[in-house]
C-alpha cells in the first residue's frame, strides 16, 4: 500500500496538513502529476517552496519561485508542466496558491 | 500639529481622505494626499471605450473637486516612503513630508514590457493593444472601428489582475459589437488565460465558460504567455504553445507603484503585504493600505476598496486610541459583469464563499439576480458610474453592508 493513501488529502489532491508532509509523499504525488521522477532540479524548487511557506503561511507564487529559487520561468515550466505554481504547491504538501482572486 | 497622509488619490485615497475629514480634529490634525496627476478616471468606464459607448471625456474629472477643501492636496510623483523615519519623499521641489499615519493607496497598473516582445517587438498600438489605460482603450477604439475582421486573440499575461471579470466582459462586449456591425461572422474571438478556466472561483467559472460557449468564443485555459512575436502575429506561452492572432488585447501583468518598489517595502509584484482581515501594514503599525496597492487575497475592485474603507478608518481611529484592530474585511467583492445585448451578471463573494445564485442585495428581491444574465444587472453597471461619482468617492453610503450576507444565496 503506498504512504499516500492514509493521507487525508482535500478534493483537489493537496493535503489537508502540510505537517503530513515527506519527501516519499513528494515521489507519490509528482507521479499522479504526471512526473516520473523528481531530479536535483525539482528538489531545489520544492525546498524552496516548503521555507517560503514556512516564513509567509502560503504557497508561493509563480514569481516568488522564479525570484526565490533562481530558476527561469522557462525552466520551471520545463520541470513542472502546465501550471507550475499549483503542482510545485501540490507536490510539497501545501495548500493551493492564493493568486487566483 | 500632527500628520496624516494618503498616498494616491484614487478609488482609495479620496474615499479615505473624505471620511477622515469628518473625524480627525483640525485643530489637531492635518490632512494631506497626493497624487502624480490632475485627472481622476473612472477606470471600470475604460472598458466601454473600445466599442464606443464612452470616449474618454465621459470617464475624467478633475481630481480637485472629489478632495474635500480642509485637505491639503499636493500634485507630485512619490519619490520614496521611509516607513521607520516616517517620512516621505517628493519629487516635487525634493519636498519631505513627515506622517504620524500613512494611508498607501497607490493602487496598480499594467506593465506590458514583462512579456518579451509585447512593446519593443513592433505591433504595440499597431494590431496589440490594451484596454487597461485610457490612451490604449481609445487607441483601440481607433483601430476597431476600421477593421474588417479576423482572428482576435484576448491574452491575460498573469494573475492578479485588477477586476479580474474585465476580460469576460471585453469577450462579451465584443460579440455584440461586430454583431452590431454586421461582421461577426468574420471575426474569431479567443479568450486565452492562465487560469484553468473562464474565471477563478469554481460555480462562476462553470456558468461564465458555457456563456463564452454560447457566444461562440474559444477558451483556451491553462495558457501562460512567455512571448510575442509581432513580427509573425503569433503569442507563444512558456510551454511553447503557440496562437495565430490579427488582433491581440493584452490584460498586460498588473504591479503596485513603482515607490513601492523603490521603497522596498513590496512583494515580487510590488503589492504592499497587509493583514487580510485588519488592513494593517504586516510591519509598520502606523501604515494602512487600502485598495489595488495591497497583497490582500481578494478582487482588485473598486467595490472590493470601498468594502474595505469602513473597516479601515474604524481600525485606525481605535488605534489612535491604543486600542487593537479588529479583523472584520472578510474579503468581500460585489462585480457586475457586463454581458452585452444590454444584459449584466452580477456576482458577489468573500475570502470563504464563492459566488453563488440568488438575489441581491435585498434577499429574494433583488432587484438584481446573482450569477443570472438580466437587463436590470446591465442598467445596475450603468448606473455604477453615477454612483461612482456621486456618492462612492465622497465616502457615502451605499444601501448594503461591508460584510457579505449570505441571506437570498442557494448555496
Ligand atoms: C478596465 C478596468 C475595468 C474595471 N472595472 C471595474 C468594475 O467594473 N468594478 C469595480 O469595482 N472595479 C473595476 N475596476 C477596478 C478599479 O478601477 C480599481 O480597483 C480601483 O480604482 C482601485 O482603487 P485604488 O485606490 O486602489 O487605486 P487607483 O484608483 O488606481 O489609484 C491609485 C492612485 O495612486 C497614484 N499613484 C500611484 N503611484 C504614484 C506615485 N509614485 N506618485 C504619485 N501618485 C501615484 C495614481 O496616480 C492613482 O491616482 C476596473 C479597472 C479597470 C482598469
Amino acid at each position: 500500500m503506498s504512504a499516500l493513501e492514509t493521507i487525508e488529502r482535500n478534493e483537489e489532491g493537496f493535503l489537508v496538513h502540510p505537517a503530513d508532509w515527506t519527501k516519499e509523499l513528494a515521489v507519490e504525488i509528482a507521479q499522479e502529476e504526471g512526473l516520473d521522477e523528481l531530479s536535483e532540479a525539482h528538489w531545489k524548487v520544492i525546498e524552496f517552496a516548503r521555507a517560503n511557506a514556512e516564513s509567509s503561511g502560503a504557497s508561493p507564487t509563480l514569481r516568488q519561485i522564479t525570484n526565490g529559487a533562481g530558476v527561469p520561468t522557462k525552466e520551471l515550466f520545463k520541470l513542472f508542466p502546465k501550471g507550475p505554481a499549483k503542482k510545485v504547491a501540490k507536490i510539497s504538501g501545501l495548500g493551493k496558491p492564493e493568486g487566483c482572486v | 500639529m500632527k500628520t496624516f497622509l494618503i498616498l494616491g488619490a484614487g478609488t482609495g485615497g479620496t474615499m479615505v481622505a473624505n471620511k477622515m475629514v469628518h473625524e480627525l480634529d483640525p485643530q489637531e490634525w492635518k490632512i494631506i494626499i497626493v497624487d502624480q496627476f490632475e485627472s481622476h478616471y473612472y477606470q471600470p468606464g475604460f472598458l466601454f471605450i473600445p466599442f464606443g459607448i464612452y470616449n474618454p471625456a465621459d470617464v475624467t474629472k478633475r481630481k480637485r473637486d472629489f478632495i474635500p477643501p480642509q485637505v491639503e492636496f499636493v500634485i507630485s510623483d512619490i519619490e520614496v516612503i521611509e516607513p521607520d523615519q516616517n517620512r516621505v519623499r517628493l519629487a516635487k521641489e525634493n519636498r519631505v513630508i513627515n506622517y504620524d499615519y500613512l494611508v498607501i493607496s497607490t493602487g496598480c497598473k499594467i506593465h506590458p514590457e514583462e512579456t518579451e516582445g509585447m512593446v519593443d517587438g513592433g505591433g504595440w498600438r499597431e494590431n496589440i493593444f490594451d484596454f487597461y489605460t485610457i490612451e490604449g482603450a481609445a487607441a483601440l477604439n481607433r483601430f476597431l472601428k476600421f477593421w474588417k475582421g479576423g482572428r482576435l486573440v484576448l491574452n491575460v499575461a498573469e494573475m492578479p489582475i485588477k477586476c479580474p471579470v474585465a476580460p469576460l466582459e471585453f469577450l462579451f462586449l465584443a460579440d455584440w459589437y461586430f454583431t452590431q456591425r454586421g461582421i461577426r461572422d468574420k471575426v474569431e474571438i479567443v479568450y486565452a488565460t492562465p487560469l484553468p478556466g473562464a474565471f477563478t472561483k469554481p460555480r462562476a467559472s462553470s456558468i461564465l465558460g458555457d456563456m463564452l460557449e454560447r457566444k461562440g468564443i474559444n477558451l483556451v485555459a491553462d495558457f501562460n504567455i512567455g512571448s510575442v512575436d509581432a513580427g509573425a502575429n503569433k503569442i507563444a506561452s512558456y510551454d511553447e504553445t503557440e496562437i495565430d492572432y490579427d488582433l491581440l488585447v493584452t490584460v498586460p501583468t498588473n504591479m503596485g507603484s513603482g515607490v513601492i518598489q523603490r521603497s522596498e517595502m513590496g512583494d515580487d509584484l510590488n503589492f504592499v503585504p497587509v493583514n487580510k482581515h485588519t488592513l494593517q501594514s504586516d510591519q509598520w503599525e502606523n501604515i494602512w493600505v487600502i485598495g489595488d496597492a495591497g497583497n490582500a487575497p481578494t478582487s482588485k475592485a473598486g467595490s472590493v476598496a470601498h468594502f474595505m474603507l469602513d473597516v479601515i478608518i474604524e481600525n485606525i481611529l481605535r488605534h489612535m486610541e491604543g486600542l487593537n484592530p479588529l479583523p472584520k474585511f472578510d474579503g468581500h467583492a460585489n462585480c457586475y459583469i457586463e454581458s452585452g445585448f444590454e444584459k449584466g451578471i452580477l456576482i458577489d463573494f468573500n475570502y470563504d464563499v464563492e459566488p453563488l445564485p440568488g438575489k441581491f442585495p435585498l434577499p429574494g428581491l433583488g432587484p438584481f439576480s446573482l450569477l443570472q444574465e438580466t437587463a436590470a444587472n446591465h442598467w445596475g453597471k450603468m448606473a455604477f458610474r453615477w454612483i461612482y461619482w456621486n456618492i462612492l468617492l465622497k465616502g457615502g453610503e451605499m444601501p448594503f453592508e461591508s460584510q457579505m450576507s449570505m441571506a437570498g444565496k442557494w448555496a
